[in-house]
């Protein structure tokens, strides 16, 4: 490099203020404030051995492995926790036979009470212990005496075991619960060489993000029960994917073995997941191998479905369509990845001739639709996971990240460590909310809108701060006028809006233009030149100009014989409105795209079998609006739903629909940057919940339930939270009702009977947790609460 | 077993000391002894409760210090310190005594459930080894004879008189001084043995006490005329 | 060296330990002497009497008292360590029985210099009665006005919370104290931050032994230069020293600094009789153990450690020719492995190695290969450890080897007892015969 004259193009050499300099193993470095000396000498290329260190772990220097000379200092240090100091001189052990000495030493004392089971320990083979004692041990022992043992392993959770004995006592694991996860069920217990990490009394480590534990263990002590003693890691193929389960877009690394799964582990993307990933994304594959997979295609015949030929299902579908013309409507799911729901968008438009097609199988508004395609759709990144460590504060409505994004929660809790304050519009004081040291701003559902009207000055002053960030969750659509309200609240003080779905193929959904009104990059229907710039981009077709019917008009069309046929992709039963199955069964004809058999095929008159996530190249797009690519781990003759979809619109006389994922990608990307028209933003005025009796129902989904994509793992499902009806101590005292008595929810469709928990509830509601939707309705209806039982 | 009314109300007393409750988690689980005998499931979820902890949180702490039981003990908890100096000077042979005299080992209990026999470490009573406790009140200088006579009181249900404190009572009673509830018996104990006199009474003998306190009233002096 | 009864000056009165008995010798009239005075000058005072830490390390207390921040807006907190655990340790649970009011005394004076306005005395929680006689002296002080709101006027506000313990040798050490006082494990934090930046509750605190914060009083009463005419001029003033093991007399005697064992032995009444010296241990099993030659070192920190040894607790066990020294030092390792918090990997797996090895010398089955092994370990931990318990571990080995070699050594064929009969080591003989 020639240095010339001080430019302004950054590579002057002038000291910076925030930098220290510093010489490791004699080359001078110089690296910002409070860099600890192990991060340094990684910039070297030095690797200092360490276990207890970890980039997103406060320093604990336990371990004591990554002891260096430090001169002017008499003792060895621990290069995890000494910040670098101007014209400090560090000497690991490249140079320094001290730093050499010590780290030997350590070493030899961690091997001492370990067991040589190394030929059995999953974690034989990609161990920290094991490598850095192959690279830097002793080959031989000088210890003779008996090894500290316990008995073998003890279950942390139905997830986790532990085996005491391989345990260095490093803590990362019990740091990462209570630091990151905000889940302190583990701890370490006991003390000097009993210590060992476990947990209290039938209070099992049921934390959402318990398998990041056994990722960032840096010996064979944790493992998981479904992977323990089933592979050993170099007989593994690791592919980069994305997680397929909800809108956080966990970068995951998929490990396989002879075309089947083993294990998921998160991927390190440090602008999204950071290291780590939830349990569903981690545990939850097995659904690939699931009898329930759908293999062939099927055709009903006497009322009965049976296997059928690509060729012969192909037709009769073609057939079914056709004579259905333009009267087709499309209902598409989460699980659709971005690449997909661009060719259903595509097909829909210009095969079927509708605008018929939504990708919200759940509770939906006109309201939202309108939010979604005015604020949502084509706006690409942000705000970003960065924004939200950076904000000073953030304002969550009717979203719960826990159960909802929990990647997203983890971030939080990241940021509210270093000082964010965190704000929640919601009908209770969830347990999320204290892991982010939240404020709760109550807010009984329906009543959200309101409340958002009438923040307290502070808090608007909250969010009138550079950086501020709203994220609302889907949930929000239950509430008339609050998806206005949150946009108006936002253009009020300049906050930054994220709306954060629930399902992975949400917010591709919304860009690949999956609503009635949108067209793909945000443009409207309803506007000329936005149909004439899509007609251009498909090449010089008909792009249909009626807007079209959400679902609930879908349904309602097909009751009313307006609608005659549907095409259902990655759609279940029990996600769909009240009155579904009717419309389902009363619809002249049904197909269903799907990776499983469900409720939903068993209307179908012709199914197509499709290839799941992990079994095809493509992306999601995570609630930031980031594209999430993802490899293929696993080999399938099943074909993609763009490629159904390509073959079904050559059978139906359309020929040439692309369905090559890069190439959809980059016709999708041909739609970005749309200046023209945009649907204007909702004006839904909020309206208070009607009176009457009974309570307001606030309820979310949570992260592990019964569903297609969880199923085959029953050591996930037994982490999963049971049920809890939580209630005011005022509304219990009402009722006559103490903690833990068994109360039944009753709504519109069903009850739901679970112990009550007393908490912080907004007037007038009851929070039921767990999957309560399907029995008693989306968030905000009425329902009846009782006693059931004394607890 | 549920914890008593009086002592929830010793454990909300406790929490008020404290700038953050967490700081009162010691002092309740001593309480939860006091109540339980020792550290019961149902101790530490109320505890858990009560400083806003998970039960982990708790277990960790009460796991870590050896005064934390993990089972129940006998009426009394008979200590023999072991350090190596209590242990040359007679805690082996007492505590190898008492081991025969009670049929027990360490950490167990007399078959009446009287005794529970603890080797204990160090107590900050050196100069009065060998050392033993009964309830954690000292049984200073002992002796083979004077132990057993310790372990045959308290299994007989005799009071047993400690040497610098109070005549022995109930572990729980123990648990609750140890929390710092009055229990009036301050005034209890001569501290004035031979031991502790050693050094002032040899000074008042040869007149260095008196000189002593010369100098500091001299020194006194000096500050006030200063 | 006379003996200067200080501290204990008033041991002999049956209620030395209550306020009235207090009062009686002037017990209290340092406090208005104290609030005269601005704080920092009574920080000044105790910094140009000498006072050094008596917990052990002695670290000189002004100059830590004058490190806690002033004027940082934060709550400051006086936090004493009542946790005497060190083995051969016995000062300060005397102190707390015959004479509680000097420590509370102390306690409100240092809290005024450094500006808390809540203080704790952290008893380890298996002395009952100290805990007693403490707590009542602090409600006797609240009741007197002494503690509380505006004490005697000032305008200075002190709460004192007394704190039990529960059982853990490490809570001896300050910043593994404070994370107890939190509610924690026990657990050595690291450092920096150093208490008095970021100490109970991430806020200035100063950390304290009990004989240390009870010196103060008579140091504002008498001022520094009466503290400085004793001992050295690195070790100045008086102390507490108590005598333990196989002398005639054991007990407490309060002596200038620089008194020499051989003097506290005279006190203490000679070795009992018929026998003789074979080592002591200056200031409890943390330190290095010495012998007959050391007999006239001065107790100062520079002298004994000058013998290469260490003050310590200032509290000596002394150990005739009865006594193994083999037996003597694998039950200290036996409580160091006990006492190991667990935290690092040094302390934790060398303490039981070393316990292991131990035990094979003194079963007379061990090795000479045992032999280096250990000092070695001990090397191993010492200086690698998280904090000064894996040090101490480390220490008494390798002290011992250095007198004691050819007794160790013969560990490797004979057991200890055969060579040492622990009866004849006893001082039950006699009593049980």
């Amino acid at each position: 490099m020639t240095v010339t004259t001080a430019s302004t193009s950054g590579d002057t050499l002038e000291p910076r203020p925030d930098l220290v300099t510093l010489t490791i193993d004699g080359v001078e470095t110089s690296v910002p404030k409070g860099t600890l000396i192990i991060r340094a000498a990684e910039q070297l290329g030095v690797a200092v051995p360490r276990f207890c260190d970890h980039p997103l772990l406060d320093p604990v220097a336990a371990c004591r492995m990554c002891l260096i000379e430090v001169e002017g200092m008499p003792k060895p240090q621990p290069a995890c926790a000494v910040t670098c100091s101007d014209g400090m001189v560090v000497k690991t052990q490249m140079t320094s036979a001290v730093a050499g000495e010590a780290q030997r030493s350590v070493m030899e004392f961690l091997l001492i009470n370990h067991p040589l089971d190394c030929p059995i320990c999953d974690k034989g083979g990609e161990c920290p212990l094991q490598n850095q004692a192959m690279a830097n041990g002793q080959g031989d022992t000088r210890f003779d005496g008996p090894k500290r043992t316990f008995p073998k392993p003890i279950g942390l959770s139905a997830q986790v075991l532990l085996d005491r004995e391989r345990c260095v006592s490093c803590a990362r694991c019990t740091r990462f619960a209570e630091q990151v996860a905000a889940d302190p069920l583990i701890e370490l217990l006991e003390r000097g060489s009993q210590q060992q990490v476990g947990i209290a009394d039938g209070v099992p480590f049921n934390s959402y993000f318990s398998g990041n534990t056994i990722q960032i263990c840096p010996v064979g002590a944790l493992t998981s029960a479904m992977y323990r003693f089933r592979s050993r890691p170099f007989d593994l193929v690791s592919t980069p994917t994305a997680c397929e389960h909800c809108a956080s877009g966990c970068a995951l690394r998929t490990d396989s073995r002879r075309n089947a799964v083993m294990r998921r582990m998160a991927a390190v993307d440090p602008a999204v997941n950071e290291e780590w990933n939830c349990d569903k994304g981690r545990f939850a594959f097995r659904y690939l191998e699931s009898d329930l997979r759908l293999t062939t295609p099927l055709i009903r015949e006497d009322g009965e479905l049976r296997p059928a030929s690509w060729d012969e299902a192909l037709v009769a579908a073609a057939e079914g369509f056709t004579a259905a013309q333009g009267t087709t409507g499309t209902i598409t799911g989460g699980r659709l990845m971005v690449e997909d729901a661009y060719a259903y968008s595509v097909f829909t438009r210009r095969v079927l001739g509708t605008n018929d097609i939504d990708f919200r199988p759940r509770n939906s508004s006109a309201e939202e639709e309108q939010f979604l395609a005015a604020r949502v759709a084509g706006r690409g990144l942000g705000p970003t996971y960065a924004d939200l460590e950076k904000a000073p504060a953030v304002l969550l409505v009717t979203f719960e990240p826990e159960d909802e994004s929990p990647i997203v929660l983890l971030r939080l809790r990241k940021a509210a460590r270093a000082g964010t304050r965190v704000l929640a519009v919601a009908p209770a004081a969830s347990r999320g909310l204290g892991k982010v040291d939240g404020t709760w701003i109550p807010a009984a559902p329906g009543s959200e809108a309101a409340v958002l009207k009438d923040l307290a000055p502070d808090v608007v002053d909250l969010l009138g701060q550079q950086g501020a960030v709203v994220l609302v969750g889907e949930r929000a659509s239950a509430s008339p006028g609050l998806l206005t309200a949150v946009g108006e609240l936002c253009d009020r003080t300049g906050a930054a809006l994220g709306w954060v779905p629930r399902r992975a193929g949400d917010r591709g959904s919304v860009d690949a233009g999956l609503l009635p009104s949108l067209l793909p990059g945000g443009r409207p229907v309803a506007d000329a030149a936005a149909r004439v710039d899509t007609a251009a981009i498909w090449g010089s077709v008909d792009v249909p100009d009626a807007e079209g019917r959400d679902i609930p008009a879908m349904l309602k069309g097909v009751e009313a014989s307006e609608v005659s046929a549907l095409l259902m992709a990655g759609v279940q039963l029990d996600d769909l409105p009240d009155g579904a199955e009717a419309a389902l069964r009363a619809a002249e004809f049904v197909v269903v795209v799907d990776t499983h058999d469900h409720a939903v095929v068993q209307f179908a008159d012709v199914v197509f079998p499709v290839a799941a996530a992990p079994e095809k190249t493509g992306s999601f797009v995570n609630w930031e609006g980031r594209v999430r690519p993802s490899s293929r781990p696993l080999r399938t003759s099943l074909m993609t739903d763009a490629r159904v979809l390509s073959a079904l619109g050559a059978e139906m006389g359309i020929k040439g629909l692309e369905s090559d994922p890069v190439a959809l990608m980059a016709e999708l990307d041909e739609f970005s940057g749309w200046e023209g028209a945009r649907v204007s933003p909702p004006a839904v005025a909020g309206s208070s919940p009607e009176p009457g009796s009974g309570l307001l129902l606030g309820t979310w989904r949570p992260l592990l339930e019964s569903t297609d994509m969880q199923s085959g793992e029953p050591y996930l499902a037994a982490t999963a939270r049971s049920q809890e009806v939580w209630l005011s101590a005022g509304e219990a005292r009402t009722l006559g009702a103490t903690e833990g008595d068994m109360i039944t929810v009753t709504g519109s469709s069903g009850s739901v009977t679970a112990p009550l928990v007393l908490a912080d509830v907004a007037d007038g509601a009851v929070v039921v947790t767990g999957n309560a939707h399907r029995a008693l309705g989306a968030s905000g209806v009425r329902v009846q609460v009782a006693v059931e039982g004394q607890g | 077993m549920a914890i008593a009314e009086t002592t929830r109300a010793q454990m909300r007393e406790v929490l008020d000391r404290y700038p953050r409750k967490r700081s009162a988690l010691m002092p309740l689980l001593h309480l939860v002894q006091a109540d339980e005998g020792f550290i019961t499931p149902e101790g530490v979820t109320l505890v858990a409760e009560l400083v806003e902890l998970t039960e982990a949180e708790v277990t960790a702490v009460s796991s870590f210090y050896t005064m934390y039981l993990k089972r129940q003990s006998g009426r009394v908890r008979v200590g023999v310190c072991i350090n190596s100096l209590c242990a040359v000077l007679g805690g082996d042979e007492i505590w190898d005594a008492l081991v025969d005299h009670c049929g027990t080992g360490n950490n167990q209990t007399t078959d009446d459930g009287a005794v529970t026999l603890e080797r204990i470490e160090c107590q900050a009573a050196c100069t009065h080894a060998p050392v033993m406790t009964a309830n954690w009140e000292f049984l200073d200088d002992m002796t083979v004879e004077k132990a057993k006579q310790v372990v045959d009181d308290a299994r007989a249900g005799l009071p047993i008189k400690s040497t610098r404190g109070p005549v022995v009572r109930s572990f729980a009673e123990a648990e609750r001084t140890i929390v710092g509830v009055d229990d009036g018996l301050v005034a209890e104990g001569d501290h004035r043995d031979e031991r502790m006199m050693a050094g002032l009474r040899l000074a008042r003998q040869n007149g260095d006490a008196e000189r002593s306190a010369d100098a500091e009233r001299r020194g006194a002096q000096k500050v006030k005329g200063n | 060296m006379p003996l200067t009864p200080v501290l204990s000056a008033h041991w002999d009165e049956a209620d030395s330990y209550t306020l009235d008995g207090y009062r009686r010798h002037g017990g209290y009239d340092a406090l208005a002497l104290a609030f005269a005075k601005q704080p920092d000058d009574v920080i000044q005072l105790v910094k140009d009497s000498g006072l050094r830490g008596r917990g052990g390390a002695g670290f000189p207390t002004g100059m830590k008292w004058g490190f806690v921040p002033q004027g940082d807006g934060k709550p400051h907190y006086l936090v004493v360590n009542a946790d005497e655990s060190e083995p051969g340790a016995c000062k300060d649970v005397p102190l707390m029985l015959a004479n509680p009011h000097s420590l509370v005394e102390g306690v409100v004076i240092a809290s005024y210099a450094i500006r808390a306005n809540h203080a704790f005395i952290y008893i380890r929680g298996e002395v009952p009665h100290a805990i007693r006689r403490v707590a009542t002296a602090v409600r006797e002080a609240y009741a007197a006005g002494l503690l509380g709101q505006n004490i005697q006027g000032s305008g200075f506000d002190l709460e004192v919370t007394v704190h039990a313990g529960a059982g853990a040798y490490i809570c001896g050490e300050e910043t593994a104290l404070l994370d107890s006082l939190e509610g924690f494990r026990g657990q050595p934090r690291l450092k920096p931050p150093f208490p008095a930046v970021a100490g109970l509750y991430a806020s200035p605190t100063v950390v304290n032994n009990v004989e240390t914060i009870a010196s103060v009083p008579s140091i504002v009463t008498n001022g520094a230069e009466w503290y400085t005419s004793y001992g050295s001029e690195k070790s100045p003033g008086v102390k507490l020293f108590a005598v333990s093991g196989h002398v005639e007399r054991p007990g407490i005697f309060e002596a200038p600094m620089g008194t020499t064992m051989r003097e506290l032995l005279e006190w203490a009444g000679g070795m009992r009789k018929g026998h003789r010296l074979k080592f002591w241990v200056p200031g409890g099993s943390s330190v290095p153990l010495l012998t007959e030659e050391h007999l006239d070192v001065p107790y100062t920190y520079e002298d004994i450690a000058a013998a290469g040894s260490m003050l310590g607790t200032g509290t000596p066990m002394v150990f005739d020719e009865t006594t193994s020294v083999t037996r003597v030092v694998t039950r200290w390792l036996e409580f160091y492995k006990h006492e190991s918090c667990g935290k690092c990997t040094p302390c934790r797996e060398g303490t039981y190695w070393l316990v292991d090895l131990l035990r094979r010398l003194e079963g007379g089955v061990g090795s000479d290969d045992d032999i280096t092994r250990i000092n070695e370990v001990s090397a191993q931990i010492a200086g690698r450890s998280f904090c000064a318990l894996g040090d101490a571990a480390a220490t008494p080995f390798p002290g011992a080897m250095k007198y004691f070699a050819d007794e160790i050594a013969l560990g490797t064929h004979t057991p200890a007892s055969d060579l040492y009969d622990p009866v004849a080591a006893t001082v039950l003989a006699g009593v049980n015969a």
